[in-house]
């Protein structure tokens, strides 16, 4: 039998400091707690050794919360667990999240020791003002040393992640965030739009917009403290400006939010959209495995409890309770066909390429005509989708409003 | 209690003004005289419609008989008749006063007396009930029960000196309503060997039992097997089962007799064969006439309603049966609109009555509806000499073919404190009232009385008055007649389609401001779509109004992160069903509350 692929992703849940916009799981937390919490991690990880046996490992992704705040001890720990328990693919694409601010050259090399073999790098802006905005501990200049430190540590294969649409950012200070990302030469650039989710100190500036009408004199505080919003076509532009920048310089865009250099499309990321097996390991992680979706108690005490060992790593193999790790699951959700049909369409039009109906007649054994014809039909002729030999793929305007267009594919 | 000593049998209601406390108080009586202990008791009993109960029969609790043991030692028969508080309800209001020997008024500690108190209060003595006030919430702040006394003596010039003081929500003095009920309201009357003759107040169906007619018994006896004849709808049937009310709970008995209040089951299936307010009466021994409480009610308000999903039309059909079997008041037909499929024009006292309707349709029958502006009727002297009724603003004629239109005219009175006197005169002024004077009935307060278009209160004008009056004001109105006006029919058109759902008949005054904020309101409920769209209002050929609801620019989720799939599905899962609750006019989808939007044109 042939193996089956698995991707792994690992969650750091810690951070120096919560961001302005950002809704993850994270929180800043004290030396003590972390150590705890990789401990926690690794009894995770070696109590799936069973049960992932027959698969292969062909990325993995850990990310965060900022993961580059643990030691390099830390990391280390993390992935002797990994190695102990998967097995891992020679070629597997293994990333670790990383902020300037946090990274020392003893790190680097513990990281480069450990297996990994890409970068994610946070740099978000590369205009202070803007950074500042976003609530980031690091400035441009940190972010270049952080940068200048990978490379020279040997890393090769770098993503650089920024955003945009932050408040009071214009074209121009996108494009220079632009360039002055190009001008490094990594191999893969996020771009993601700001969305100002909820429970963030953005939403409270930005959430409702009859908050910000409330009074005038709060609205002109906000303006100097807080600069408006880009608004849609705004946005817009920067989101076509980004492509068209990119493309310029030798940045093939692959997926709504992500651009690379040939070759170098993030594999881990390209898993999530082609519906691929993946098991998240550690706080809130997600997973897909069998057709069923499911994702860790994001209740750190929880976490803890289930994993927790006062003894030396070598006892807790026989602590893990197979049972105790189910109880972690939570919105446990089996996938009926209709699911993953739905899940196949609206990820994997995401992609630049779209989709492939042999793909489609493939997963499902029947033909994508008879399941989404009609849907099909009407999106193309709104101008939405086009259809190109065996593929299907989000055109401009369907990619401003891909949303809609997903809906389309719901039941 | 087999066998009931007539004069052990108290029958009375709870009148009061909303908010007053009157559910509460009920409450506290169903659980002072102990059928139902603490722990069994759910709040407001009565007003809960959803108690599933013996036998899946689900109840709504027009009547709850509880036992009393008094303080002299005997056991009285406590029947507790709920009635409708709103102004809409006075007929229904009128039917259960009259199953009734006395009313409860209770009356706010704070607030005293309002129009709708005055108004029930008065139906109550006009039914020759014994009126026995109470004052509740004397726990609040600002409760002056002394001052509440003296009005209702003054206003009211019923005697208020031994009124009890309670809180209905603390319990406290509860008891000596109990007693005063024992005392102060009269045993019933009534021979139970005289010829039967029994008053509906009330009915709901079983799909086990039929039709469950709840009754008050006048004169004679009905038990299994009589054969019982309705007076005014002619239908005969057996008498299966009889019984008394618990709490939420049908107790059979032996038989009811004059003065008791309860239930008569006859296998019949025929909704409309049982009008609330009919008598019964025994086939083979009937009574010489039947009681007063018939009248054939009008409706007064008129509105489309469409089951979202055009497949639950014969859904809507049954529950509108069902429901028009104990609301007499409620009258429906069939109609087809362009834009919403098939449906019914709907009949109502008003719009609480409506409201209250669309909700049990929703809640009680599981169906999802869409409304449409209500209307009133508004009379048409075409030019051909025919008058006709308009209920529904798509047919009315051309303007060439009408001579004159007429619309419904309310004479209103509303109890205000003076401070808000103005703000209330300026309210009646823009809804076109005409001021017909006003009294002082104490220092601070007056009653205004306004002559008023029906149209004009249909919609919000109970909201804007109390919002006006911070809540001080109140209003009662009754019918006054019709009156030539100047009317037309507002059209809306979205992306040049006209929607015929949406039309409705105007003042020709008002219909700028009224089709301005229609189109206002539209482009608020109508999310953006792929194209533009245009919202105009227009009367005939002239668009009067335009708003333009702009194209979408932008529908991303940018991230996806750490695989979590499930969060950006439950996203557009959300997105899935708002869609669904659209209705598609033309290539345009329109949000179902977009067609209430008339409603609340005057909020701002």
């Amino acid at each position: 039998m042939r193996d089956r692929d698995l991707e792994l992703y690992v969650h750091i849940p810690f951070c120096a400091r919560k961001c302005a916009y950002c809704d993850f799981l994270s929180a800043p937390a004290d030396e003590e707690t972390r150590k705890a919490y990789v401990r926690a991690l690794a009894a995770e990880i070696r109590g799936k050794k069973e049960e992932y046996k027959e698969y292969r490992v062909s990325t993995v992704f850990v990310g965060g919360g900022t993961p580059s705040i643990l030691d390099g001890d830390d990391t280390a720990r993390i992935f002797a667990s990994l190695y102990e328990s998967f097995r891992i693919r020679d070629n597997a694409e293994i990333t670790m999240e990383v902020n300037p601010g946090t990274v020392t050259v003893e790190k680097l090399a513990a990281w480069k020791k450990a297996g990994i073999n890409r970068l994610s790098i946070g740099l978000q802006s590369a205009d202070d003002r803007e950074l500042r905005l976003l609530g980031r501990i690091h400035t441009y200049k940190d972010f270049l040393e952080t940068y200048e430190q990978a490379r020279r540590a040997g890393f090769q294969n770098i993503n650089i992640d920024l955003i945009s649409a932050i408040p009071g950012q214009t074209l121009q200070s996108w494009e220079t965030t632009l360039a002055k990302t190009a001008d490094l030469e990594p191999q893969h650039i996020s771009a993601y739009s700001l969305i100002v989710e909820e429970g963030t100190p953005f939403y409270d500036r930005y959430g409702q917009k009859e908050n910000e009408e409330s009074s005038g004199l709060l609205k002109r505080k906000q303006t100097e403290a807080w600069p408006p919003l880009p608004n849609e076509d705004e946005e817009r532009w920067i989101y076509k400006r980004t492509k068209s920048f990119l493309e310029e310089r030798g940045y093939h865009q692959y997926e709504i939010s992500n651009y690379a250099r040939p070759g170098y499309e993030c594999r881990h990321n390209l898993g999530y959209w082609d519906r691929k097996e993946y098991l998240g390991l550690g706080l809130g992680a997600s997973s897909l495995v069998n057709n069923r979706r499911f994702h860790n108690t994001a209740d750190m005490d929880k976490y803890m409890k289930a994993f927790r060992t006062e003894r030396s790593d070598t006892d807790i193999d026989k602590n893990i309770d197979k049972n105790i790790d189910k109880d972690i699951y939570e919105d446990v959700e089996e996938l009926s066909l209709q699911d993953c049909m739905e899940e196949f369409m609206f990820l994997g039009l995401r992609k630049t390429d779209g989709i492939s109906r042999t793909d489609f007649s493939d997963a499902f054994h029947s033909d994508i005509n008879e399941i989404y014809g009609s849907q099909l039909k009407k999106l193309e002729k709104e101008g939405l989708l086009f259809l190109k030999d065996d593929r299907i793929l989000l055109t401009e305007r369907g990619t401003d409003v891909s949303n809609m267009v997903f809906v389309e594919f719901m039941f | 209690m087999s066998v009931i000593d007539q004069k052990k049998i108290r029958n009375f209601c709870i009148i009061a003004h909303i908010d007053h406390g009157k559910s509460t108080l009920a409450d506290r009586i169903i659980e002072m005289t102990g059928l139902l202990t603490s722990r069994e008791m759910q709040s407001q009993v009565l007003d809960n419609m959803d108690l599933e109960r013996e036998r899946g029969i689900t109840i709504k609790a027009q009547a709850v008989r509880t036992i009393y043991k008094a303080d002299d030692g005997e056991e009285y028969m406590f029947n507790l008749i709920d009635t409708p508080g709103h102004v809409d309800f006075n007929y229904e209001v009128s039917r259960s006063l009259a199953a009734c020997d006395g009313a409860i008024l209770v009356v706010d500690a704070a607030q005293g007396v309002e129009a709708q108190t005055l108004a029930n209060v008065y139906l109550a003595l006009d039914h020759d009930l014994d009126v026995m006030p109470v004052i509740n919430k004397i726990d609040l702040p600002s409760a002056d029960p002394e001052r509440v006394k003296e009005e209702i003596e003054d206003v009211i010039g019923i005697d208020a000196e031994d009124a009890p003081l309670i809180s209905a929500k603390t319990g406290q003095n509860v008891h000596e309503v109990l007693e005063q009920i024992v005392k102060k309201i009269p045993a019933p009357e009534g021979d139970p060997e005289a010829p039967l003759k029994a008053l509906i107040f009330d009915s709901v169906y079983d799909s086990y039992k039929g039709v469950i007619v709840f009754c008050r018994i006048k004169e004679g006896t009905v038990k299994k097997g009589t054969p019982m004849l309705m007076m005014a709808t002619g239908a005969q049937a057996d008498v299966v089962e009889v019984g008394t009310f618990g709490a939420g709970q049908f107790i059979p008995c032996d038989e009811l007799s004059a003065g008791m209040v309860g239930y008569i089951t006859a296998s019949l299936k025929n909704v409309h064969e049982t009008r609330v307010g009919d008598t019964i009466t025994n086939a083979e021994r009937p009574c010489d006439e039947p009681l007063p409480g018939y009248k054939k009610v009008n409706p007064m308000v008129y509105c489309g309603m469409y089951p979202s999903d055009g497949a639950k039309y014969p859904d809507l059909r049954d529950a509108l049966e069902k429901l028009q079997l104990n609301d007499a008041a409620l009258q429906f037909e069939p109609e087809t609109s362009a834009a919403l499929g098939f449906g019914f024009r709907c009949g109502f006292l008003g719009l609480l009555h409506l409201e209250i309707i669309q909700e049990r349709l929703e809640r009680e029958y599981g169906l999802d509806l869409v409304t449409t502006a209500p209307s009133v009727i508004y009379k048409v002297h075409k030019t051909n000499g025919e008058i006709m009724d308009l209920t529904n603003p798509t047919n009315m004629p051309d303007p060439s073919e009408i001579e004159y239109m007429e619309e419904p005219m309310v004479k209103a009175e509303i109890m205000v404190t003076s401070e808000y006197i103005g703000a209330i005169m300026d309210l009646c002024q823009e809804r076109r009232g005409i001021y017909q004077g006003m009294e002082y009935i104490e220092e601070k307060r007056a009653v205004l009385h306004y002559h008023l278009p029906l149209n004009e209160i249909i919609y919000d004008f109970f909201d804007a008055l109390k919002s006006r009056s911070r809540g001080y004001a109140s209003f009662d109105y009754e019918m006054l007649g019709y009156q030539r006006s100047e009317l037309v029919k507002l059209d809306i058109l979205i992306n040049k389609e006209e929607v015929d759902a949406l039309s409705f008949i105007v003042f020709e005054g008002s219909a700028y401001e009224r089709g301005r904020k229609m189109c206002e309101k539209l482009k608020a409920e109508i999310p953006r779509q792929l194209f533009e769209i245009p919202i105009q209002a227009a009367i005939g050929s002239k668009i009067i109004a335009r708003e333009t609801v702009k194209a979408m620019r932008k529908d991303v989720l940018a991230k996806c992160y750490g695989g979590d799939i499930s969060r950006k599905k439950k996203l557009l899962e959300k997105q899935k069903e708002g869609k669904k609750r659209m209705r598609q006019v033309g290539n345009v989808e329109i949000p179902q509350k977009a067609f209430m939007s008339v409603l609340k044109l005057d909020d701002d």
